[in-house]
């Protein structure tokens, strides 16, 4: 037999390593794990990324603001709304304009909308990654009604590009106020069954409780922020801390867990969910009349830096942008969250077994596009 | 009513009329080869329609319904597809082994088959050991599962194949001893025997408690040794992508997949045949219109029935929980099923030694 690489490699250190990824089932995209084994104990994780890196970042700077908006989309694309909801803010705040309230209302209607479907999915995928396969189809189910509802707005189920600076590419369709009504009647009822299905069952519950630990240091100096992070009690939600769009006007909590395992990861999506229905509760009823679109003679923040932060469906996503006056960035950074979750997953995930490492990543809630950019 | 014996007893009276003792018994068995393998190979192909069925149904889908009514040839088409398909030759693996492995697994499943009695009479082989041979047989299909893990030389597949192994033989033991209960109860090996003792009631109403608790048991521990959800952690897709069979392709792949349904199959034709009197019509005491009513009903029918019945149990459970973890499936076996098991097995054989059966 003819050595490959990877044989060499392996008389090298001496050490079971397998990669999962960059096409593997479990890590929901293009990422590699590089994994080493002691027989089902995994002894430590080397996460590979860059396999679907795009240059978002230097393309921005070739396009205008309206423009590069459209790219946001790309990078975490289930959280689409709100990313690009965080271009749109940093560029009215840089320019000192501000948008109609109606404007605000629909833009945190959609941004919860969106955050609701993500973690539809979230839970769809991780009981999949767990290997409870019936979740999936019970996800989606409820999720294919929120992407009917932006289909109808918007014109696109995933990708929207609807909110930009200025405002909304157009107003709502006449039926959303209606729709989402009737979505979140409809998701109340289904939500339970989630529950039924998955929380309590003995089997997930063994194979999540006190899998993973995080502890609040852990979190604060990785910089794990979203649902993670709130799971080992970071009180790391934006829209508590720094209100943006409609959020100063509605009552919500923010959900914190200490134990910082794997399980109560899950809690804190399966409770925001609720959050976002009474968010939306809150606000469905009475979106003001108003401009969806400011009137703006041409979208060019002024000359210096400025930094906005969202709460996306994972995690802060920070823009900062260095504007030199005209009508393109001069550079554009995303702090996205997913780049910042990822890594903690060495420190969290060895010394388990390999599938709670499976278990552990689907907890992170991974996109990989919000990774590499 | 329905006796099967006269029909094979006239078949091999001609054979062994017609030709000479060799080969009357050669025909014989080329007979009952084909019989058995066109068996396996349709049941097999329905099985997988089933579950694609069932599993549809627990997720709000509708599962197969293009080719044919209601998607009957859909399992089919499958199949001549994955005969057509191109089998991929792994470079570094060791190809005799990893081509005998496949064979392994199904050969072990057809050879099990044959000793289930389907009704009166029609059973190939009616061996004094009846059980015995079916858990020798049907254990060594983890044989051809270890080789396939190992000879596809791939780390997904040895990790995949090692945790088969270490689950086989561990649920081995409670699945010999649950069964273990009923041979005590009916004091045969004889799978023929077994039913016949369960003329007056199954051995599920008659053994009392302890029958039931051996056969909750059996059906976890029956569930695990053929390798299916919730206990599919040789194949556990999301760590392992396929387990033992990441590198099969084609036909190969196919009859590993066969294999695990018909292994399904027969888990449940055991318990069917040991727990829930087999071919045996259901009877209530002293209902004897009904009774007369159920007799009707041909034995086959009976067989098929309850065996489908337990089959939609593993179903059930399979797409509704989720997937044990390794340390945690050991754990249950070592630390759970076996020592009730073993507190089962001497409560019945006290009961037994009391005469408190019915």
């Amino acid at each position: 037999m003819e050595e490959t690489l990877m044989d060499l490699d392996l008389k090298e250190k001496e050490e079971y390593i397998i990669n999962m990824g960059p096409q593997h089932p479990s890590t929901h995209g293009v990422l590699r794990f590089e994994t080493c084994l002691q027989g089902e104990k995994v002894k430590w994780i080397r996460p590979h990324c860059g396999y679907i890196h795009r240059g978002i970042e230097k393309m921005s700077e070739a396009l205008t603001y309206p423009q590069l908006v459209h790219l946001t989309d790309r990078m975490d694309y289930l959280s689409a709304h709100i990313n690009n909801e965080a271009v749109a803010l940093c560029v009215e705040n840089a320019m000192g304009v501000e948008v109609s309230d109606r404007v605000k209302y629909i833009r945190t209607i959609l941004a919860e909308l969106t955050r609701l479907a993500s973690h539809q999915l979230w839970w769809s995928a991780f009981g999949m990654d767990l290997g409870a396969l019936t979740t999936f189809f019970y996800g989606l189910r409820d999720r294919e009604k929120i992407l009917d509802i932006f289909e109808e707005s918007t014109g696109a189920r995933l990708l929207q590009s609807f909110i930009t600076p200025g405002g909304l590419m157009n107003d709502v369709h006449p039926n959303f106020q209606k729709r989402t009504k009737e979505f979140v009647k409809y998701f109340r009822k289904k939500l339970p069954e989630y529950d039924q299905l998955l929380t309590g069952n003995v089997i997930f519950q063994e194979r999540t409780k006190g899998i993973g630990y995080m502890s609040l240091e852990d979190a604060i100096s990785y910089g794990v922020t979203g649902p993670s992070g709130r799971g080992s009690g970071f009180h790391c939600d934006i829209r508590k801390i720094a209100p943006y769009s409609a959020y100063p006007l509605v009552k919500f909590n923010e959900i914190t867990y200490t134990q910082g395992d794997t399980f109560h990861r899950y809690l804190v999506r399966m409770r925001e969910m609720w959050e976002s229905l009474d968010i939306i509760d809150q606000l469905v009823d009475n979106i003001p009349q108003g401009p969806t679109m400011l009137e703006l003679k041409a979208v060019k923040p002024p000359k210096g830096e400025f930094y906005q932060r969202v709460e996306t469906a994972r995690g802060e996503l920070g823009v900062y942008i260095v504007s030199d006056g005209g009508p393109t960035p001069a550079r554009i950074r995303y702090r996205t969250p997913n780049f910042s979750n990822l890594f903690i997953i060495n420190k969290i995930a060895s010394g388990h077994k390999i599938a709670d490492l499976v278990a552990i990543s689907g907890s992170l809630d991974l996109v990989i596009p919000d990774i590499d950019r | 009513m329905y006796d099967f014996s006269p029909l094979i007893d006239s078949l091999s009276a001609w054979l062994n009329q017609t030709f000479s003792p060799f080969w009357a018994g050669f025909i014989s068995m080329v007979l009952l080869g084909v019989a058995l393998l066109a068996f396996y190979a349709v049941l097999g192909l329905y099985l997988v329609y089933a579950e694609r069925k069932i599993c549809a149904r627990m997720q709000n889908r509708l599962g197969p319904n293009r080719v044919g009514p209601g998607g009957l040839f859909q399992t089919i088409a499958d199949l001549i597809k994955l005969l057509m398909k191109e089998l991929i030759y792994i470079r570094n693996a060791d190809n005799l082994l990893f081509n005998i492995a496949p064979f392994i697994v199904i050969v072990a499943s057809i050879m099990a088959i044959g000793s289930i009695p389907f009704a009166k009479g029609l059973q190939a082989i009616d061996l004094n050991i009846g059980v015995l041979y079916i858990l020798a047989i049907s254990s060594m299909g983890v044989i051809g599962v270890l080789i396939a893990g190992w000879a596809s030389n791939s780390k997904y597949s040895v990790i995949g194949a090692m945790r088969s192994g270490a689950q086989v033989i561990s649920y081995e033991l409670s699945v010999g001893l649950a069964l273990l209960c009923i041979i005590a109860y009916a004091g045969s090996m004889q799978l023929s025997e077994i039913i016949a003792s369960q003329q007056d009631g199954w051995w599920i109403f008659k053994g009392h408690i302890p029958a039931w608790i051996a056969f909750v048991i059996y059906l976890i521990a029956g569930t695990a040794e053929t390798n299916r959800g919730p206990f599919d952690l040789a194949e556990a897709e999301s760590e392992l992508t396929a387990g033992f069979h990441t590198e099969y392709s084609g036909i190969k792949f196919a009859f590993f997949f066969l294999a695990e349904y018909m292994n399904m199959f027969i888990i449940a034709a055991i318990a069917t045949t040991l727990f829930l009197g087999g071919w045996l019509p259901f009877h209530i005491w002293h209902f004897d219109a009904f009774n007369r009513i159920m007799d009707y009903i041909p034995p086959v029918i009976w067989f098929f029935a309850k065996t489908a019945f337990v089959i939609y149990l593993m179903m059930w459970f399979k797409w509704t929980f989720p997937r044990l973890r390794i340390d945690q499936l050991l754990a249950l076996e070592w630390k759970y099923l076996l020592p009730i098991n073993l507190m089962n097995l001497i409560v019945i054989a006290f009961l037994i030694l009391m005469q408190w059966h019915f």
